[in-house]
């Protein structure tokens, strides 16, 4: 097992900021996310790792040594392309064997070892055939299956499902984290889909703005996300821009307290407050004038999505839109037009620098 | 359901009745003609009359005509691979120019196209020439002692062949080069291959259909040439073209020329064919 230590890194074409600042550690044996919205430098800093662009800045160490002048050829990596990549003119036993046959393998051996990474796909039999007769998802496993070929230091996958159905996207992300505990191998995946990172990820690499907003576990990044980009990113997000007080925040003329204030905001900082959509409470009676308890805001329903299991509703709170959401049975009977108090629970209030 | 379907009956087949009476009138039927002449009986003095006689075919089987032969087709199969050889690669660095880059090359490429083969041939043959030539630079390099002459000579001709047909080599590559995926070359190099076993590895194969297509068009258009051999070969490096007109405007056989010249047609058909099949033959 190896791991990858990024220091510094940064790339720019020219006056262009491709990705900038990032100090990671890809630890051995795990599978990293980055994730992040397309144009956020993502791709470009997996390039920076296959060793397909050169950083512009910072060092790249493998298992502590430097990797960041070597070309792609010499640093055993394999990696699965968004395009795939496969090549045309080979059969599929031949394009898997493709490394091995570089590595002047022979003929016995190659075949061997395609058969046995066709089988570990669950693709078995198809050594002869040509990549053009195989559908998007026998091609999907035969890169995987090629990139994984010699055993490579890292395994890299550049959005490798995007092309895949929504049904066999989902179902590949379970049967590639497996393949990846099985094999132990340390593995970078490149995504926008949040879904897909929250999937397969030991750790996730949230990307925005050409750097890294923030690195933790899935749940970790979407219970504590650092700043607002992460928690806009991931997830839905009911964002308010507060005022930070003692132990509470101020929107308007209500006061919501909340469970921590992070450090480095003072009082009278303005402030952005999350409370994840599940945690939001609708009331079905109008908010009591004069009442005004804490973590309680007036507010009017404007929409109810109900999609069967789940029901959103949709209320606008002093020109701010919300979403709660519950399960069916927990719904209130709200209808769009109705007078509603929204309940904010003071552990589920998360304060973030605005 | 697709959009594109046969068309059906003789009103719908009505768009290619100019086409098929263009080629008809100006391709078919002189090459009926030349078909005909090819067994017409030669009469001394420059005449012939109608009759069917395989006397021009015979004649093939002389040592003269098939050393002809021979050579013609030595040397445009040698045009077509230095050719190709020489612009798989150029195109390939073509295609990774900025848009701007690619745009200007193309453009002075096909300028190259604009001239006739008759300058062409004076102007290699003035390169290549002991007075005026490159072989004066070599001299003022201190390369070599006295200045020489290139031409004429087989290696002459040679580059005078490759160099009138490069440009559309490089136009024929063109589309698949700039087709190929970047991601596939990068996808050899992660699995350990360096940029050159790179190139012949991925690339090369990938181009494979285009090669060929480029080996082929050069082979069939410098079989054509006709004024190059004379300026820049010595005559014992003339071909078949230069044979074919010498037959019919010198020697004023023109049966004899046009027997030459159908053999000659059958000859490179049979090369094509030949080529696409083991070409072709790899492919599921």
């Amino acid at each position: 097992m190896h791991d990858l230590v990024l220091e510094g890194v940064g790339k720019s074409y020219g006056s262009v900021l491709a990705v900038t600042d990032v100090d990671l550690h890809i630890p051995a044996g795990k599978l990293v996310c980055f994730l992040g919205p397309s144009g956020c430098g993502k791709t470009t800093l997996l390039r920076l790792i296959a060793g397909l662009e050169q950083p512009s800045r910072g060092r790249l160490l493998l298992d502590g040594a430097d990797i960041s002048g070597l070309p792609p050829d010499r640093r055993g990596f394999g990696m699965v392309f968004q395009s795939l990549a496969l090549f045309d003119h080979l059969t599929v036993g031949d394009n898997i064997a493709y490394a091995l046959r570089i590595r002047g393998e022979g003929k016995d051996s190659q075949r061997r070892r395609a058969e046995e990474l066709l089988e570990m796909v669950r693709l078995p039999g198809v050594a002869d055939r040509h990549v053009s007769q195989l559908s998007g998802g026998q091609r999907q496993r035969v890169a995987i299956a090629r990139a994984l070929a010699v055993d490579p230091k890292l395994f890299l996958l550049d959005e490798p499902l995007s092309a895949l159905d929504a049904k066999l996207r989902e179902a590949m992300q379970i049967e590639l984290r497996l393949l990846q505990q099985r094999l132990a191998v340390t593995t970078i995946l490149v995504t926008h889909d949040q879904r897909e990172a929250m999937t397969m990820a030991d750790l996730i690499v949230v990307m925005g703005d050409h750097r890294v907003q923030q690195v933790g576990a899935p749940s970790q990044i979407y219970r504590e996300p650092a700043n607002t980009f992460v928690a806009d990113f991931i997830g839905t997000s009911n964002l308010l821009p507060v005022t930070v007080e003692a132990g509470a925040v101020q929107f308007g003329d209500r006061r919501i307290t909340v469970a921590a204030i992070p450090d480095g905001l003072r009082r009278g900082q303005p402030a952005t407050l999350l409370v994840r959509p599940e945690e939001l409470h609708v009331l079905p009676t109008p908010d009591a004038a004069g009442e005004a308890l804490p973590n309680r805001l007036p507010a009017t329903v404007t929409f109810v999505r109900d999609v069967g299991g789940t029901v959103e509703v949709h209320v606008d709170c002093q020109g701010h839109a919300l979403i709660a959401e519950s399960l069916r049975k927990d719904a209130a009977p709200v209808a769009p037009g109705d007078a509603v108090t929204v309940d904010l629970p003071r552990e589920a209030c998360r304060v973030l620098a605005a | 359901m697709s959009l594109q379907t046969r068309p059906r009956g003789l009103l719908q087949h009505l768009p290619m009745a100019g086409p098929a009476l263009v080629l008809t009138v100006f391709f078919l039927v002189p090459f009926g003609i030349m078909v005909a002449y090819s067994f017409f009986h030669r009469v001394e003095g420059g005449f012939y009359e109608p009759a069917f006689e395989l006397a021009n075919y015979a004649r093939f089987l002389t040592p003269l005509f098939l050393g002809v032969l021979g050579f013609s087709l030595t040397v445009c199969a040698l045009a077509a691979v230095l050719c190709t050889a020489a612009a798989v690669p150029f195109t390939w660095f073509l295609a990774r120019l900025s848009p701007r880059g690619q745009t200007a090359w193309l453009v002075f490429i096909l300028s190259v196209l604009s001239l006739s083969e008759v300058i062409i041939g004076f102007a290699w043959s003035t390169l290549l020439s002991r007075s005026a030539g490159i072989s004066n630079l070599f001299v003022a390099l201190g390369l070599i002692e006295t200045p020489q002459a290139y031409s004429p000579s087989f290696l002459a001709l040679l580059l005078g062949m490759c160099f009138i047909t490069f440009p559309y080599t490089v136009l024929v590559l063109y589309p698949s080069v700039t087709r190929l995926d970047p991601e596939v070359t990068e996808a050899a190099r992660t699995l350990g291959a360096s940029p050159l076993r790179t190139f012949f590895t991925v690339v090369v194969p990938s181009l494979r259909q285009a090669v060929l297509a480029t080996l082929v068009l050069v082979f069939v258009f410098t079989l054509g040439v006709y004024v190059l051999p004379q300026l820049l070969g010595e005559p014992q490096h003339w071909t078949l073209s230069v044979f074919i007109t010498d037959q019919a405007i010198y020697q004023s056989n023109i049966p004899f020329a046009a027997a030459v010249a159908v053999f000659l047609m059958l000859v490179s058909l049979a090369l094509i064919g030949l080529t696409l099949l083991a070409g072709g033959g790899r492919k599921p």
